[in-house]
């Protein structure tokens, strides 16, 4: 059970999706504007991730044991598909959230953190419930990251930038401020 | 019918002036991630360009028998099948550099330049400027991450592709080639091509200051 806690944490913050690995930056940097949408975001991400976790495992045990260098392109069309029957179930089970998910949810097909959490997966061979709470750790990791700056960016917009700093210059200067102070969480792994 | 100046245009338009990552922002994720050492920015550039080529021209051929409506599919599995054989190509020519990109080779599969170029371009012209066009942004994107592998490995490491360049007296600014300094250097660039771009272009409109309040010489 440690163990299990251990992932969660380690890929939550010690090495964090986007700020210690670089998965997911589109939308770190696209939809970091609001805080709002934001938390939308990481939401659809968490139902995907958790879902292709599950079910990269199945392949991983069942399918791709006879033919390995089928891996890249089965994952890509399981997470495509994947992607297609979570948003027909969210429409017809809950339209409103489907509303407020919006474009987001097919644009996670194109995100490097759900492919990128299907390789590690099965890089480092998790099992099952390992792999749950890699997923796990991972979208709470990315939501963490997308509201911080999210937050950041909001206050940002009211202070007075030079001119030449506004733009997407200034959020990459941020992001490594955050990025550095996540850094500091890498003492954890040696404590 | 196209002019040679407007095959010249589909070559040059990629390398800078529309540059797929220091103008579109596309493509972050490997250009983060993969270029703390010049070797590691140009195998990543080398096989991203092999890869967008390689799909760009058989998507350009294709683009009448793939049906419209499931075409974003069709253009992923053309892409996943170029990465899986750059993926090969590279683990059995160069081991070393295979390993330090790890997953960032198959995460060329998502790699939105790629799917960009062929949603926005491949899928609609001709083979010949589909080609051209890859190269130019090919090229445009191998530049980005050599400029990146270049300052951060000097920074960072205090050499260039391996060999030192300054005496023992050098103090590496270790920051640049952990995550932050990926941040930072591009950042930066970002702020010297959007500073020079001010001082050349035309001034822009006077900004009201505090937002929404006229000052007298503004209004």
């Amino acid at each position: 059970m440690s163990e299990l806690i251990w992932i969660l944490i380690s890929t939550m913050v010690v090495n964090n999706f986007t700020l210690a690995m670089f998965l997911g930056l589109c939308p770190f940097m696209g939809v970091s504007s609001r805080v709002a949408t934001a938390l939308r975001m990481s939401a659809a991400n968490f139902f995907v991730l958790v879902i292709t976790s599950v079910s990269v495992w199945f392949l991983n045990a069942f399918v791709l044991e006879r033919a390995p260098y089928l891996r890249l392109i089965a994952f890509i069309v399981v997470i495509a598909s994947l992607v297609q029957v979570v948003e027909m179930a969210i429409k017809k089970l809950s339209p409103a959230l489907f509303r407020d998910l919006g474009i987001y949810l097919p644009l996670i097909t194109t995100n490097c953190a759900i492919l990128g959490l299907a390789i590690f997966q099965t890089n480092r061979g998790y099992g099952f419930f390992e792999g749950l709470f890699f997923a796990v750790g991972a979208a709470l990791g990315l939501a963490l990251a997308l509201v911080l700056m999210a937050s950041i960016r909001q206050r940002v917009e009211l202070s007075d930038v030079p001119a030449v700093a506004r733009g997407m210059g200034l959020v990459l200067i941020i992001a490594a401020g955050l990025s550095l102070a996540f850094m500091g969480f890498a003492g954890l792994l040696s404590a | 019918m196209s002019a040679p100046a407007t095959r010249r245009e589909d070559l040059v338009r990629g390398v800078w002036r529309e540059n797929p990552v220091l103008v579109q922002l596309l493509g972050l994720c490997p250009t983060l991630a993969v270029t703390n050492t010049v070797a590691n920015s140009l195998a990543m550039g080398l096989a991203t360009f092999f890869v967008l080529l390689g799909s760009s021209v058989l998507v350009s051929s294709l683009k009448r028998i793939i049906p419209h409506q499931v075409r974003i599919s069709a253009y992923i599995l053309i892409i996943a099948t170029f990465v899986t054989m750059a993926d090969l190509i590279l683990a059995a020519i160069v081991p070393d550099i295979h390993k330090a990109l790890g997953a960032f080779i198959a995460l060329i599969v998502v790699n939105c330049i790629i799917l960009g170029r062929q949603e926005a371009f491949a899928s609609k012209r001709p083979v010949g400027r589909s080609a051209l066009d890859a190269i130019g942004m090919g090229i445009g994107f191998m530049v980005a991450l050599l400029l990146m592998g270049t300052f951060r490995e000097i920074l960072g490491s205090g050499s260039l592709l391996g060999v030192p360049l300054f005496g023992g007296g050098y103090e590496p600014w270790v920051v640049m080639i952990l995550p932050p300094g990926g941040f930072l250097t591009l950042g930066g660039i970002l702020l010297f091509l959007g500073w020079s771009r001010q001082r050349r272009g035309p001034q822009p409109k006077v900004r009201h200051w505090p937002h929404g309040v006229a000052t007298g010489r503004a209004g």
